[in-house]
């Protein structure tokens, strides 16, 4: 059931490798987003800010969603290879939902004019970004793993259902409390190179998460069979 | 419940009188003040089988979790209920709030949002026994997941008591049914989960 | 309860790990109608862990626990009625009388009369005069009086039992002793975990010791615990 230490090593070795590639990406799709992509009229060059911003809240939604999955089977199989990987992926998953908390504001204060607005997405992202300290400050407190992975599911599972939930109801709240002077943000017809370059960065992100996530993955696995090994349990080769 | 009535007489001296009417308030003061008061509850509520492992006792007893769960569930609302019927004669009283025609709504509303955000904490108070620092850990884990429950409670408080029409208030009614459902549900489906070491 | 003529407890093969700590490496056991299983082992050993298991209060990470050939597991509550669990705590509420104690326990069980039930369990236990009393106003004797009257109201067929004897002086131990060996007649079976030999050895029926996860060890009992205490030793170091 648990991976072999050439197995977690492989596994931070391959993590490295895609993590290097995933932030060459990054760095290639900021060329991209510089050179390539008309600057926006109004917004000026923070726009391009929205080449991390994007995808990064993306990416923390989708790993979430995976979380909440990969923790049900969790609860049905009892695999510890499956807390594992959802131990990694909150870890990641709080970077890139700090990653576009912080680049949020950052747009927003030259553009909006204020650094936050309670506006549904961002309201949304904030609560995701709670959501996942929650789980990793849960998951801190309880020694056991057994007891540990079968609550931080629990948490996961509830979590993912929560989020179209608040989603929805900062949205009705909005949508029948107008704001008459708040700049919308939406650009309904997207430029096809903005369009473009915001497809290779998501695709940059996930591998950056699937990069982080294997070395993370490789790092946990490693210290459970340390920690086992250290009491007299099968001996680790080399260890 | 003193908790209650402290959170109360804060925001309503916090507010300018001048600039803001006490009726634009209020239902952020009440709802904040029923969290707060729901958390400090949540906070108490495996407490007592805590002691003495009383806990083991129920778990030994040929009874199924899930019904371990609804009776914690019932017990967990019957307390925030409690406080929350004497944070609501406070509340009319401090901020002198017109509520006749909107009473029913209100206490319909309250029970709908009591009951999503207690659902969630009744599950989360019993893992938060089980670590340490539990007193810290139950509202960063509940915090997010009353977010739901408490904007749709504020903003249907808020348009009972300013006499909004119905067709103003069903959407985020829905919105509470169905948290609700979702969360109850689930809540007693994961609750073995956490029973078991 | 239909007959049953199989062991009344038996578990195979129990493992569990805290953490990196593997407590229990494939502990096995069966336990006969009238038999009384004594598992010693120094402190550590994973006795409590074993018990709690056997109780279905923990999970097992491998291997399975049957109660009069049912298997224990959380989506068949039945399965653990014929349980009793004396452990360390008295599981009583702190807030409420002993009566009302022991008529919420016979309510759990689906005691007709809950609380005639615990009157009748109280005063068998001969606590009849302290019936309005709290568990907080109770001596560590009477207590643990209080948490057997618990474990016993349902009359159940197994009984577990985790350091019955701490706190206890020569006259409690000695008159507990008595009521265990009288449950063991009437056809239960027992067990007892424990590090103090000494106060249980003469109700065992079979001696078991608990070292190193396993059972270093396992006899029926048979002469005096003095000649059994160098086996012991030798069985806990392994």
């Amino acid at each position: 059931m648990s991976p072999s230490f050439a197995a977690a090593r492989a596994a931070v070795r391959r993590g490295r490798a895609v993590t290097l590639l995933a932030l060459a990406g990054m760095a290639l799709v900021y060329l991209l987003a510089l050179r390539y992509t008309p600057v926006e009229l109004h917004q000026g060059l923070a726009q391009k800010i929205f080449y991390l911003h994007v995808p990064a809240a993306w990416t923390a939604l989708l790993i979430f969603s995976l979380m909440g999955i990969v923790s049900i089977i969790f609860l049905w199989l009892h695999d510890e290879r499956l807390d594992l990987f959802a131990e990694a992926s909150a870890e990641v998953g709080l970077m890139f939902s700090a990653i576009m908390l912080t680049t949020g504001p950052i747009w927003a204060k030259p553009i909006w004019g204020t650094w936050w607005q309670w506006d549904p997405r961002l309201t949304l992202t904030l609560f995701l970004f709670f959501l996942y300290v929650g789980y990793l400050a849960l998951r801190s407190s309880i020694h056991d793993p057994l007891e540990r992975g079968r609550f931080s599911a629990v948490v996961a599972i509830l979590g993912m259902l929560l989020v179209p939930f608040i989603h929805l109801s900062v949205y009705l709240f909005r949508t029948l409390h107008p704001k008459p002077v708040v700049l919308k943000p939406s650009a309904p017809s997207l430029p096809p190179e903005m369009l473009r370059t915001l497809l290779i960065a998501f695709g940059v992100c996930l591998a950056l998460y699937a990069g982080l996530v294997m070395m993370r993955y490789g790092a946990g696995a490693a210290e459970r069979l340390r920690e086992a090994g250290g009491e007299g349990g099968e001996v680790p080769d080399g260890a | 419940m003193v908790f209650a009535a402290l959170v109360l007489v804060i925001v309503n001296f916090a507010r300018d009188p001048t600039a803001l009417p006490a009726l634009a308030l209020a239902p952020s003061a009440l709802w904040i003040t029923f969290a707060f008061g729901a958390v400090v509850a949540l906070n108490r509520a495996f407490a007592v089988e805590r002691e003495h492992g009383a806990l083991d006792g129920l778990l030994l007893a040929p009874v199924p979790r899930e019904a371990l769960y609804l009776g914690k569930l019932l017990a967990n609302l019957a307390f925030v209920g409690i406080v929350e019927a004497v944070a609501l004669p406070l509340f009319v009283v401090f901020f002198d709030v017109p509520l006749g025609h909107a009473l029913g709504g209100l206490l319909a509303v309250t029970a709908l949002a009591t009951t999503g955000f207690v659902a969630v904490g009744t599950i989360f108070s019993a893992m938060a026994v089980r670590t340490r620092f539990a007193e810290l850990l139950l509202p960063v884990l509940l915090l997010p997941f009353m977010v739901p429950p408490l904007i749709a409670a504020a903003g249907l408080t808020a348009r009972l008591l300013e006499g909004r029409p119905w067709s103003e208030l069903h959407g985020m009614l829905r919105l509470l049914i169905l948290y609700d459902i979702v969360f109850v549900t689930l809540s007693t489906l994961l609750f073995p989960a956490v029973m078991d070491e | 309860m239909q007959p049953y003529d199989g062991p009344l407890l038996a578990a195979t093969d129990l493992a569990r790990s805290f953490g990196p700590h593997r407590v229990l490496r494939g502990v096995s056991l069966t336990v006969a109608a009238g038999e009384t299983l004594l598992v010693a082992g120094p402190n550590g050993a994973g006795k409590t862990t074993l018990l709690r298991i056997l109780a279905g209060l923990m999970r097992p990470a491998a291997g399975e626990v049957r109660v009069r050939g049912r298997r224990l597991a959380h989506g068949d509550p039945d399965a653990r009625r014929p349980i009793g669990l004396v452990s360390h705590q008295s599981l009583l509420y702190d807030d409420l009388t002993l009566a009302e104690n022991l008529a919420f326990a016979a309510r759990l069980y689906g005691i007709a009369r809950p609380a005639e039930a615990a009157r009748r369990a109280l005063a068998a236990a001969g606590l009849a005069d302290r019936a309005g009393a709290t568990p907080r106003q109770l001596s560590r004797g009477l207590l643990q009086r209080a948490a057997i009257a618990r474990a016993l109201l349902h009359e159940p067929g197994v009984l577990l039992l985790d350091e019955p004897f701490t706190g206890l002086d020569a006259r409690a131990s000695a008159a507990f002793r008595d009521l265990l060996r009288a449950r063991a007649g009437e056809g239960r079976a027992l067990v007892i975990v424990t590090h103090q030999l000494a106060e249980a050895w003469e109700l065992a029926s079979r001696v078991a010791v608990l070292a190193g996860g396993r059972f270093a060890l396992e006899r029926p009992r048979a002469g005096e615990l003095a000649a059994f205490l160098p086996r012991y030793a030798e069985a806990c170091a392994g």
